[in-house]
């Protein structure tokens, strides 16, 4: 390992945090945005061309917001909680291959900063740390609204995380791996995973509704009923980052969503392009922000198009539909898997 | 048959609720939720029905009835003469005047001997109902496709002659509201208003 490879991955993890946070604060926009074509609006269009500068007005905004913390809140925890929501919420982007490598000089520079080979079981794993964060805030603030959201969040991202975790493993069957570079590199052109395996498809895209606390699954913060729920009694940069944070987990929910089922950076009929490996790769990584951007747009389309689930019946969908069918799946691909084996 | 089986509901909208089960269709939520996100997608391309308010305002009728504006006849004089059937008729009691007696040399200011020398409208109270312009008998309040601007204070809602009063060279024109057929009809002697 010498300088100037630790030097490329450092340039490549800022680069990397660098576009998450830019492209969440401008998801912002898009949803604010789509919200507003949806409902036959135009939406904000007052700062700059096309309302381009609201995501920095609205950021200025909430840190020159007052800081306000309850007398009873446990100060600690409280601060604790939406720096460990931002923190999880970044830390995924490590894996995902966000686009093949260049070869300058005879060295190859993959698009990815660690290749970990349990890729896949990495991601579980900040996944269910992934409420701590919530659970953290809405216990810290001492507040009935804030601790029921945490609760909520808790047992919802704890159900889903199950069915959500068995969708995958059908994937893992299928390509015999856990690093994510290798699932990828699998799918090569059209060849993508979603094609053996829809089923899979869609309860992967149902959970990852659920973890990111998306509505029809925003149950934790339904304004409705909770106030806001976890973050009730958050305020200034701080509700920022809760708010923030669930644009980013929406940006890296879409990035996994492309490749583990849409191929990644792979795109049709490039082979027949007859470019150069590094042309290729930068093609590869705009092909795969184009997925990423129209999955970011899918769940704003949800969002807007679908009312909230009733608890009971997000628990229901849960356990007793979306946990059988991913077992299910699972133990059809292996019959198949066994069948291809034995011919 | 019972009887109230064969009213229908006043509205024609009713519903009998039916508790049948759902299809499997129904369901898994699948066909509805496309259904829904075709309607929603439809609606994304469809042309917006906002108004860009400072550059673009909505079209407003001539006959508007908005600010209110006191008017001069052909010689420049006030028309107003005080006389308080305006906030007589005025449902929100938003008219207060103060009544003077016209002065030897001041035969060109006002057309008639009596006439207001304050002469206040608070269009906080005012709901633009133009009762005040049916009642007047001298022709002299009437209501303009002006909107009232918004301020800071309630007391800068009150507007005095001031505001209310046309400038001398630069007419208001109110032919809209006062037509010949409007004209006829104010003064028909058969009609109520006129008994
Ligand atoms: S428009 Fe109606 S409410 Fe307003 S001042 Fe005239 S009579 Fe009163
Ligand atoms: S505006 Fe008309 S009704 Fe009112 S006081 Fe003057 S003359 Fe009388």
């Amino acid at each position: 390992m010498d300088g100037n490879y630790i030097l490329y991955k450092l340039i490549l993890a800022s680069v990397i945090l660098l576009i998450s946070l830019v492209v969440a604060m401008y998801s912002t926009l898009l949803e604010r945005k789509v919200a507003g074509f949806m409902q036959d609006r135009l939406g904000p269009n007052r700062a700059g061309i096309g309302g381009i500068f609201q995501p920095l007005a609205d950021g200025l905004k909430l840190f020159f917001k007052e800081e306000f913390m309850p007398g009873t809140a446990d100060k600690f925890l409280y601060i604790l909680g939406p720096s460990l929501t931002m923190m999880i919420a970044l830390l995924t982007s490590a894996v995902i291959p966000w686009g093949n490598s260049f070869i300058i000089n005879g060295t190859e520079y993959t698009l990815q900063v660690a290749d970990i080979n349990v890729g896949v079981l990495y991601v579980f794993a900040i996944l269910s740390i992934g409420v701590y964060g919530i659970m953290i805030g809405g216990w810290a603030s001492n507040n009935k609204y804030a601790l029921i959201g945490a609760v909520r969040a808790a047992s919802q991202m704890i159900s889903y995380e199950l069915a959500m975790s068995m969708s995958i493993i059908t994937i893992v069957m299928m390509s015999g791996t856990l690093s994510l570079k290798d699932i990828v590199d699998q799918q090569h052109g059209m060849n993508w995973n979603v094609w053996y395996q829809p089923l899979g498809f869609l309860i992967f895209i149902v959970c990852a509704f659920a973890e990111c606390n998306r509505s029809p699954f925003d149950l934790p913060e339904c304004e409705t009923e909770l106030i806001g729920g976890y973050h009730t009694e958050y305020s200034s940069m701080k509700l920022g980052f809760y708010l923030f944070a669930e644009y980013i987990n929406m940006f890296i929910s879409s990035a996994m969503i492309a490749t583990l089922f849409f191929g990644g950076y792979n795109f049709p009929f490039m082979d027949s392009l007859n470019l150069s490996h590094n042309a290729l790769t930068i093609i590869g990584s705009l092909v795969f922000f184009a997925k990423i951007a129209f999955f970011v747009f899918f769940f704003m389309w949800v969002r807007w198009t679908l009312p909230r689930f009733r608890y009971d019946q997000l628990m229901r969908l849960g356990w007793k539909s979306l946990l059988p069918l991913a077992i299910i799946n699972i133990l059809i691909t292996g019959f198949v898997i066994m069948i291809k084996n034995h011919l | 048959m019972s009887a109230n089986q064969n009213i229908g509901s006043l509205s024609g909208r009713s519903k009998i609720v039916s508790n049948k089960k759902m299809t499997f269709a129904e369901r898994i939520y699948l066909p509805a939720i496309f259904g829904g996100f075709r309607i929603t997608i439809s609606h994304f391309f469809k042309k917006k029905a906002t108004i860009q308010y400072p550059e673009e305002t909505r079209p407003i009728a001539e006959i508007y009835r908005g600010k209110h504006v006191l008017k001069r006849d052909d010689e420049g004089r006030e028309r107003c003469t005080a006389c308080g059937l305006c906030a007589l008729a005025c449902p929100a009691e938003a008219i207060t005047m103060i009544a003077a007696e016209r002065k030897e040399d001041e035969m060109n200011l006002y057309r008639e001997e009596k006439y207001a020398s304050v002469y206040e409208i608070d269009m906080l109270r005012c709901i633009f109902c133009g009762l005040c312009e049916e009642a007047c008998p001298k022709e002299a309040i009437f209501l303009t496709n002006v909107t009232v601007p918004s301020d800071l204070h309630r007391s800068d809602f009150i507007y005095g002659k001031d505001v209310l009063v046309e400038p001398v060279d630069k007419r208001v024109d109110i032919s809209h509201r006062q037509t010949p057929e409007v004209l006829a009809f104010k003064k028909d002697k058969n009609q109520s208003h006129n008994v």
